[in-house]
């Protein structure tokens, strides 16, 4: 395998765009071109993240008219890859391991969605379309829903009285939300309080309306490349150093999700690759689509042990500056998660954290960075680490 | 191949019958049907009536709901004396006073709730409708 590294990235601002999605991922992809110092031409393949593309524009096969959009030679494979709301990570790992192999020596990977065109009430279905169509979604659950149903599980198997697990979860809300602030891209860039969260409707039991993240409009993208060509052409390449992905099947047969074992073993086979363990990251972007679920995935990817994780945040042991800086982009609540996108964006606010070019929000020395992508309720998931 | 197909299983729970598989290999229960057992793999299964009883692990109440769908309801998830775990309906409780204390542990019996076929969905649907039995 060919040591394989991030040149350069792009992303737009997330939030309601008048863009479609082609124009979206394109003004992202072309960032990353001209700031890893190629031209187009120089791509042969494009790897596109997209989960609801379909139903948002009427759009099937975005991959072609995106490479297209950006003046891509004809012979350029150019490929759409769908995994929910994991798409663009699983976009990303597919890059690195066909650069690791030699297939391709250059290739842009990200995602592209414009959810928010849906209004809530089709987005609220076509995001249900990721739990079991058969076994599930026609007792009317939703993502909120599944989260919701998370929540009461944590507090009944580690005894946390339910009034306290609110508590600490909307301090994962106004965590991210203080970081966002800092993010000029993020969808919300306005601080809010614990109790901003503890007064918002209800969208869920018991999750409120500053517990989900929102819908969003957005895309973003990097590309891969070899360390030998990273190193002829850009000052700081961020190196992939290890990758992995997991799968399940219906919510109700992974029974007690507060454990994942498709997150587990993804985290599992990344430590691995990489050669790290949960104490040497830094810094980690994941997915936090509610506020239950960053502290639930923090246990999964053992960064803290189980049961413990809501207590750090209240602690501050995820805070920039803290045991390990969680989503110092805002993260899902507060950077958007434009689903197609999102795990093209963690990638992005890695690279640029790795490089020491976040500013305010900026984690001081941070040297190996994470992503965690979560697909449909678990069904796929995505862990890259990176360094320098 | 399929010893019970999803519209078989959903064709029995609509007269009542809750059916899974039982493995010959390693003795455990799958429920929802699916081509090998859960929990081991093997595709030596054979297809049996469960007792249709279980018990709450935890639930929510949908207050912004789909498209096709009315809020608020309750959606939960059964674990049954078998073994298996099944998302459904909690339908004789109101959801504005489905607490965790009163909900989450209580017995249910399954039975099952017919929707109309939607946008996107092939034919119509049907869920595990849970009562609280206590």
């Amino acid at each position: 395998m060919r040591k394989v590294a991030v040149m350069g990235v792009g992303m737009t601002k997330f939030g309601p765009t008048e863009k479609s999605q082609v124009e979206l991922f394109a003004e992202a992809a072309m960032e990353a071109i001209n700031t890893s110092n190629i031209k187009p031409k120089d791509v042969q393949a494009l790897f596109l993240g997209n989960g609801l593309g379909d139903f948002e524009e009427g759009q099937l096969n975005l991959a072609g008219f995106c490479a297209n959009e950006l003046g891509l030679p004809p012979e350029t494979t150019a490929m759409r890859f769908e995994g929910a709301c994991a798409s663009a990570s699983i976009a990303i790992r597919n890059a690195f391991l066909l650069v690791a192999s030699g297939a391709y020596d250059i290739v842009v990977a990200g995602g592209t969605e414009r959810a928010l065109s849906m209004g809530t009430s089709l987005a609220t279905r076509t995001f249900a379309m990721g739990t079991d169509s058969k076994y599930e979604e026609f007792s009317g659950l939703t993502f909120p829903g599944v989260f919701a149903m998370l929540a009461h599980l944590y507090a009944d198997k580690y005894n946390v009285p339910l009034p306290k697990l609110k508590e600490r979860m909307a301090m994962v809300a106004v965590k991210n939300h203080k970081n966002g602030a800092k993010n000029p891209l993020a969808q919300f860039q306005k601080e809010i309080t614990v109790e901003t969260v503890l007064k918002g409707f209800v969208v869920a039991d018991p999750l409120q309306l500053f517990d989900c993240c929102p819908f969003s409009d957005g895309a973003a993208a990097v590309i891969v490349t070899t360390d030998e060509i990273a190193k002829k052409h850009v000052e700081k390449p961020v190196y992939i150093l290890g990758a992995g992905q997991g799968s399940a099947g219906s919510l109700c047969r992974q029974k007690d999700y507060t454990i994942m074992p498709s997150r587990i073993a993804s985290a599992k086979q990344a430590y691995k690759m990489a050669g790290v363990e949960p104490k040497d990251i830094d810094v980690a972007e994941v997915h936090d689509c509610f506020t239950i679920a960053e502290i639930v995935l923090l246990e999964n990817l053992g960064l803290f042990e189980f049961g413990t994780a809501s207590e750090a945040v209240e602690k501050g042991e995820t805070e920039i500056g803290g045991k390990i800086a969680v989503n110092p982009s805002g993260g899902l609540k507060a950077k958007g998660h434009p689903v197609g996108a999102t795990g093209a964006a963690q990638v992005y606010e890695i690279v640029k954290q790795l490089r020491g070019e976040c500013g305010a929000r900026q984690v001081e020395n941070a040297k190996i960075g994470m992503t965690d992508t979560l697909g449909g309720d678990a069904g796929s998931i995505v862990n890259l680490i990176f360094g320098i | 191949m399929y010893k019970l197909t999803y519209k078989q299983y959903f064709d029995a729970l609509k007269e009542g019958k809750l059916l899974g598989l039982k493995c010959n290999d390693c003795g455990s229960y799958t429920a929802p049907p699916k081509l090998c057992c859960d929990k081991c793999g093997s595709t030596s299964t054979e297809v049996v009536s469960l007792s249709g009883k279980g018990v709450i692990k935890t639930f929510t109440v949908i207050r912004v709901s789909p498209e096709g769908y009315e809020a608020p309801y309750i959606v939960a998830m059964a674990e049954l004396e078998e073994g298996p775990w099944l998302m459904g309906n909690l339908i004789n409780v109101d959801p504005d006073k489905a607490k965790m204390d009163n909900i989450i542990g209580k017995k249910v019996t399954v039975s099952a709730k017919i929707l109309p076929k939607m946008n996107y969905t092939p034919d119509e649907g049907v869920t595990p409708a849970f009562v609280i039995a206590e």
